[in-house]
């Protein structure tokens, strides 16, 4: 039964709840004309968002080049290695799994400190390198012991690798993790485990050697974890280098010269091509990969006999009687002196009110030219450099590669020191003495050289006068003229100098070793195939007081090992027809004919030997 | 008098009848919104039944149940039912502010072993019930008389002051909603609306000081969301940008970057639309938007064609509030106003919602079936 009250009441319902039903229409329509907003007008903008949320790009790592030597041996190589990460996220406690692990992989207080700020700083989901390098049982004891470890997630990583360790140490350098100031422009040294060369050619060819990043495109979600890759730019990897060393020679020269604080310097006369660089003692480039110890370290720092130093470019001696050939050929091409006149040695020289003093306490007697090499008289020597002046010395040893540095693919090479009397004016504030011209004369006094030099001035005087530039890489390999990038070889430029005063000098080294009056007769070799030539030099390091002189000049056993003279001897083989240059300097080594020659002597022998046995591998 | 209760004794029907009259076009509707929540839910999984959809569809079916059974019960039943079933809700209420189970800051359920109970919820459905009640016993006149007004005020304030105590701005705001709405049906002032509108601003700094600083916080940003995008603003603009990128025809099924990669904040609950837009476009948002007009529609016109005050007023203000929960949930997904902790009709993921909803739907069913049944002003068998 329906009143008029509820008729009126049922009217105003009706009229209120369409106002509302149509103030929901309006509502909605305002939810369709956002949807429209958003959807349609919107959609590129917010699409463009959407990417830049899920998309992330992602470098990746080249493979860094190989080095190998001239016949491919590996040199520095890329090796799997095996290693042990923590997923802290996967990990219920980080200290507690890490703890556990000390168990089966000993992990100490400064590694656990290292582990657990990277782990503070690094998302959760990204391992931590607990330790690298592991060996095979250890990585499989790891592996077997899984499940008591949360978190820890054995792992198969790519590492530098030196196989011939120490034998290369001072070329091939290291590889080691970036520092903050070497970050620069590359992004690829941001990432993390990321290694860069840290020294020798690594360091010098670091460029060439890395390679381009790759990168990919991967999806990632909210939390930056990578769920799928979109797209990918495959790394170029970095370009293989070929070394002139030959690895057989570098380890023969080596060994021979393993216990002594030496370095010797093998070349091709020709080509300039470095056979052997070796400076001893070394280190193993592959402990300062994996990042060395502060004890290692401070061991290598702290050697007296430098392992840290590549003594064959970086260490500069008074070249000694090795000198005397670029003071007899200046003296000939000056004129002062002809290969027949003689001069009188009995072992004094007096020059302004100071007396010189021949090595060979009795005195040569007269002496010309070859005698004067071969028997290395001193007294000669003050003589002609005194006729010939310090400024054609200069000259000579200049077109004979001292003074410079050849810019060979090595850090730290050194120029050596040529002096002339502009130099000691303005460094010292002296003037040029005649005394001073005559310690140069013997290679003694101011002047200065690396073995690489040396090995360089030995070549240039045998090979017929070419100013050959030593080299230890090959150069760009298959590139024609017409290619981007090719360079031509510049021919070695000749040295102006008389043919004839060339033969007097090979002549004299050549008596060194194969005349009697020769002061490395000893050395020589019976058969002529092998025979070689050259000059022993022995530099003073310490200075021998007049008061010694009195007394008893002591030998060079009873005096304190780093007071000793080091022994030089520079060489060249065969005698005919001459190939190889060869420098040998062992620190405090003693008297050169007894120390140096015998080393210079058993390396061309070792290489006659290699060429012998290929000549018939290859006739058979 | 006679005549009236003869005549509903005459129209009272058997349960097969009364099944038989259910709205099956309606239902269908129903279980198609559901049924693009569990579509969705599968897709916020990844493409897994676990750990959402699968009980999502085990709740819809209880509910569904629930819904049919309170759609064939006589209305006369649930007007008698509507004060006592008030009381219980309120009584829920006290007991959840005093030792309720916390979650997310807010004291909001109650915990029966089975399910959490969230009275709040419940009270929805109490507070229309028991206005549409009051006001189905009045006439005209009376409602229009202030002093009416003190009984649905107090029935008002009372749980809302609980819930905002909770502290639960979207569900007291719903509330204070649904129970003006029946107040405006009911018959109140009409002048008393207006100075209520205008009334809103100095209510809303009187709320602001109530707010819990990640309340005000997300008002803030919701002004602003490039205020700190990283920070509170981040839900609205990556919501943005999840519908946006999603285009006229979306991004396909499992597809959506912004949700499958977790961009989305609470993409399984309240920001569940987004993930519709984002994956089936405008057509997938227009078309879940028909089908919710459809069922207000539906809702609407049973209000309009009812007999008894109590019905009307009923299946009203289900309508009222189902249409505010979906219109404040897709406006928040779109950044059109704060975010504030409102599910999606029947697609989100959540019990006490659904089954909010569905109770409701079932009134407005239950309308529907006995729109011919009257009942006197004095009460249903009186």
């Amino acid at each position: 039964m329906i009143t008029d009250s509820d008729d009126q009441k049922y009217k105003l319902f009706t009229r209120r709840a369409g106002l509302i039903a149509g103030g929901m229409m309006v509502l909605t329509s305002g939810l369709l004309g956002r949807l429209y907003y958003l959807q349609v007008v919107g959609q590129s903008q917010y699409k463009l968002l959407a990417d830049r949320n899920r998309i992330s790009l992602r470098l990746l790592a080249p493979q860094r080049g190989k080095i190998l030597d001239r016949s491919g041996y590996d040199l520095a190589i890329n090796r799997t290695d095996y290693r042990v990460n923590i997923i802290p996220e996967e990990a219920d406690n980080v200290e507690e799994t890490l703890e556990a692990l000390n168990a089966i992989l000993p992990i100490s207080a400064r590694q656990k400190a290292r582990i657990l700020k990277a782990v503070k700083r690094q998302r959760a989901f990204l391992p931590v390198i607990v330790a690298e390098n592991l060996d095979w049982e250890t990585f499989a004891r790891v592996n077997i012991n899984i499940p008591d470890l949360p978190g820890i997630q054995p792992d198969m990583g790519i590492t530098r690798y030196y196989p011939e360790k120490d034998l290369l140490a001072h070329i091939v350098g290291y590889v080691s993790s970036v520092n903050k100031n070497e970050i620069g422009e590359d992004p690829l040294l941001e990432l993390p485990g990321f290694k860069i060369g840290k020294n020798g050619m690594e360091r010098v060819l670091d460029k060439r050697l890395r390679g381009k990043a790759g990168n990919s495109r991967v999806e990632v979600n909210v939390m930056g974890r990578m769920i799928r890759e979109l797209s990918r730019n495959d790394s170029v990897p970095g370009e293989t280098l070929k070394l002139t060393i030959d690895r057989d020679i570098q380890k023969f020269t080596a060994d021979r010269v393993r216990d002594e604080s030496a370095a010797v310097v093998v070349m091709d006369i020709h080509s300039g091509e470095i056979l052997s660089l070796t400076s001893t003692p070394a280190f193993d480039p592959n402990d300062f990969n994996l990042g060395i110890s502060h004890k290692k370290y401070d061991a290598l720092l702290n050697d007296v006999r430098k392992p840290l130093t590549n003594k064959a470019v970086q260490g500069e001696y008074p070249p000694g009687s090795t000198f005397k050939m670029i003071v007899a050929l200046a003296a000939l091409e000056a004129g002062v002196i002809d290969e027949h006149e003689e001069v009188f040695c009995n072992s004094k020289y007096e020059i302004g009110n100071t007396i010189k003093h021949c090595w060979k306490r009795e005195g040569h007697g007269h002496v010309a030219m070859v005698e004067a090499i071969a028997a290395s008289c001193d007294v000669y020597f003050y003589e002609i450099a005194g006729r010939v002046g310090i400024d054609r010395i200069h000259d000579m040893a200049a077109r004979f590669g001292l003074g410079r540095k050849f810019g060979i693919d090595i850090p730290g090479e050194k120029s050596g020191l040529n002096p002339s009397k502009g130099w000691k004016l303005s460094r010292r504030g002296v003037r040029w003495k005649g005394g001073d011209t005559a310690n140069v004369g013997i290679g003694q006094g101011d002047v200065l050289m690396t073995p690489l030099q040396l090995c360089v001035m030995i070549a240039r005087l045998v090979n017929g006068g070419k100013a050959v530039m030593p080299k230890i890489l090959f150069p760009k390999k298959n590139l024609r003229e017409d290619e981007e990038g090719f360079e031509p070889e510049a021919p070695p430029e000749t040295i102006a100098f008389d043919r004839r005063n060339m033969a007097i000098i090979l002549k004299s080294m050549a008596a060194v070793i194969n005349s009697p009056i020769g002061v490395a007769y000893a050395q020589r070799m019976r058969d002529k195939t092998m025979s070689f030539g050259g000059k022993t030099g022995s530099a003073q390091v310490r200075r021998i007081t007049q008061a010694e002189r009195d007394v008893r000049v002591r030998k060079n056993e009873e005096k304190p090992w780093i007071e000793r003279d080091h022994a030089l001897f520079v060489g060249y083989g065969p005698l005919e027809n001459p190939r190889y240059a060869v420098s040998v300097i062992v620190e405090h080594g003693g008297g050169g004919s007894t120390k140096a020659a015998p080393i210079c002597k058993d390396v061309l022998t070792y290489i006659f030997e290699q060429e012998k046995k290929q000549q018939q591998g290859a006739n058979v | 008098m006679m005549a009236g209760r003869l005549q509903g004794r005459r129209q009272s029907k058997s349960v097969f009848q009364k099944l038989s009259e259910l709205n099956i076009f309606i239902v269908v509707v129903v279980i198609m919104i559901a049924m693009v929540g569990f579509v969705l839910l599968y897709s916020v999984a990844g493409g897994s039944v676990d750990p959402w959809a699968k009980r999502q569809i085990i709740r819809f079916v209880i509910g569904m149940f629930g819904m049919v059974v309170i759609a064939v019960i006589d209305i006369r039943v649930w007007m008698f039912l509507a004060y006592p079933f008030y009381f219980l809700s309120l009584i829920l209420l006290i007991i959840v502010s005093v030792m309720g189970q916390t979650g997310m800051g807010a004291t909001r359920w109650i915990n029966l072993g089975f399910m959490n109970l969230q009275p709040s919820e419940l009270m929805k459905i109490a507070l229309i019930l028991a206005l549409a009640r009051y006001y189905h016993c009045m006439t005209k006149e009376e409602s229009g008389q202030y002093r009416r007004l003190i009984v649905p005020i107090l029935l008002i304030a009372a749980p809302v002051a609980l819930v905002v105590m909770q502290p639960d701005l979207g569900t007291s705001l719903l509330i204070i909603a649904g129970g003006v709405a029946i107040l405006f049906c009911g018959g109140a002032r009409l002048w008393l609306f207006i100075v209520g509108l205008m009334a809103i601003i100095p209510t809303a700094i009187g709320a602001w000081s109530f707010m819990k600083p990640y309340q005000q916080d997300r008002v803030l940003t919701f002004l602003n969301p490039e205020r700190d995008p990283l920070g509170a603003g981040y839900h609205s603009i990556q919501a943005k940008i999840a519908v946006g990128s999603g285009g006229v025809y979306g991004k396909g099924f499992i597809q959506g970057s912004q949700s499958q990669l977790n961009f989305l904040p609470e993409k399984q609950t309240d920001f569940i639309f987004t993930v519709l837009a984002e994956e089936f476009g405008l057509m997938g948002g227009v078309m879940l938007l028909g089908l919710y007009m459809i069922l207000l529609a539906y809702a609407l016109i049973v209000c309009m064609s009812v007999r008894s005050q109590f019905g009307r007023l009923l299946s009203f203000g289900m309508a009222v509030t189902f249409f505010l929960y979906m219109f404040i949930n897709i406006a928040m997904n779109l950044g059109m106003v704060p975010v504030v902790g409102v599910p999606l009709p029947l697609v989100s993921y959540g019990g006490s919602a659904m089954l909010t909803l569905l109770v409701g739907i079932g009134f407005v069913l239950c309308a529907a079936i006995h729109r011919d049944t009257t009942i006197s002003r004095g009460g249903a068998f009186a």
